[in-house]
């Protein structure tokens, strides 16, 4: 099947299979490592990708989905040299670790900011509850998304 | 990695009727794909037919009248952000903001939840308070069951192979019930979950006059046992108690409760455990519920534990 997608701002015609997963798309059609396999259930959240703007696990979603949706990777958050707000609180925070996480809490952290402007630590807690980081105890990716929630502003 | 299938997307119920009557055992019929894609990525399921049931006008949307009907193509997430269903039933809006994760909930839908029959599905255990029913479509015609009935067992229902889940129809509490849902796990999939829901008669907020009593109560108790149960007993238990007297009549229905579901002993525990455990948290449920009845808001958070 022939779908349209834009993926990272840039429109693209791919062909895939009605089984083709987003996320083997994503990693070995369009070659955007960044989404990660790792539960392969939609438990931990490496494979997070943003369609239309919401969270979804690119391991459990069908590819012919994102059909005329753009679909945001963590290689289209930065604009040229310069991070997204997010990505440098993370680096300022020290909220990554080993970095297999790091792609899935970006671009979760991003659909939570773009439905709450002002956020609490809870909307973040709750939001982040299904990303899994056995690296940094959470304490320094909670701090980096409100940081960054507060540069936003 | 999924096996390949062919993947059908009718506009028409009528025309997704036809699909699965002709296809039988070797169609399934896809929504959000949280539940079925995982089990047919094991191999457990091998449809070599999916039959996408998200266009089909009719499936994705809510809608009010003496009941509230919520269409099969429903998200999780729409539930949860509905204007109409925070109006009509609050607890389904703050549990649908529970289910699961956010990414789950963006894609899954309620009809998918109700028809997989997890007996660890939040949103089954709440509908049974809600005197929930589900409507069913075939070539042969429509039909509405309670989904007491629907839900036949683990991961069992009496939906025909040519039928479809058109929707849910859930008939809201009255505007002065006090309700809590308490659920209980380590992991994301709840190992115990319970909705309570208590009407008094005397005037929400202002109470504490000790002649309240309690007119109308619901309980029903999820993931312990092969399906959830709504437990009538425990809720006659209830009726007519004084709120004054709450802890007893509450005790003697968590009692009652926890004889009324059938656990197993597995990996999450013991039946004995999970009995005990069922007391305990239709207890602290009916509490919360009790004080929110009142105008409280309780801030027992209790470890692993999610109150909505």
């Amino acid at each position: 099947m022939t779908i349209h997608v834009i993926v990272n701002g840039r429109p693209r015609d791919l062909e895939v299979a009605p089984h083709a997963l987003l996320l083997d798309v994503l990693r070995d059609a369009l070659d955007l490592k960044g989404a990660k396999r790792s539960c392969d259930t939609q438990v931990c959240g490496a494979c997070t990708v943003l369609v239309d703007g919401l969270a979804v696990s690119a391991c459990t979603y069908l590819a012919v989905e994102a059909d005329g949706r753009s679909v945001l990777t963590v290689e289209g958050l930065a604009e040229g040299e310069s991070l997204h707000p997010l990505q440098q609180a993370f680096v300022d925070a020290g909220a990554v670790q080993c970095g297999f996480c790091t792609s899935g809490m970006l671009l979760t952290a991003k659909a939570m900011l773009s439905e709450h402007d002002k956020p609490t630590r809870d909307d973040v807690l709750h939001y982040l509850r299904g990303s899994l980081c056995r690296c940094t105890g959470y304490r320094k990716i909670v701090e980096a998304v409100l940081a960054a929630a507060e540069t936003a502003r | 990695m999924l096996r390949p299938f062919t993947l059908h997307r009718p506009e028409t119920a009528e025309e997704a009727c036809a699909l699965l009557a002709g296809l039988g055992e070797d169609a399934a019929a896809y929504a959000g794909g949280t539940e079925l894609l995982l089990l047919m990525k094991l191999g457990v399921l091998r449809p070599r037919h999916l039959v996408d049931i998200k266009r089909i006008g009719g499936f994705t949307g809510i809608t009010d009248g003496a009941r509230l009907t919520i269409g099969a193509a429903v998200t999780h997430r729409a539930l949860e952000r509905s204007a109409l269903v925070g109006a009509r039933c609050p607890l389904v809006s703050s549990v649908a903001r529970h289910v699961a994760n956010v990414r789950v909930r963006n894609v899954g839908t309620v009809g998918g939840n109700l028809a997989f029959a997890d007996p660890h599905s939040d949103l089954a255990t709440l509908f049974l308070t809600l005197d929930a029913s589900v409507e069913l479509l075939s070539p042969r015609g429509r039909r509405e069951l309670p989904l007491d009935d629907f839900i036949r067992g683990p991961w069992e229902t009496s939906r025909a192979p040519d039928e479809l889940l058109r929707s849910v129809t859930l008939i809201p509490w009255a505007g002065d019930t006090a309700a809590a849902y308490v659920k209980f796990g380590v992991h994301e999939r709840p190992t115990l979950a319970v909705a309570t829901a208590l009407r008094l008669d005397g005037t929400v907020g202002v109470g504490r006059n000790g002649g309240e009593r309690i007119v109308d109560a619901r309980i029903a108790v999820g993931c312990v046992g092969p399906t959830p149960v709504r437990i009538a007993a425990a809720e006659a238990r209830l009726k007519g108690a004084s709120i004054a007297d709450l802890e007893n009549a509450a005790r003697a229905a968590a009692d009652i409760a926890a004889a009324g579901v059938d656990p197993a002993d597995d990996l999450y525990g013991s039946a004995d455990y999970k009995r005990e455990m069922v007391a305990v948290f239709v207890r602290r449920a009916l509490r919360i519920a009790a004080a929110r009845a009142r105008g409280a808001e309780p801030v027992a958070r209790f470890p692993h534990a999610v109150v909505a």
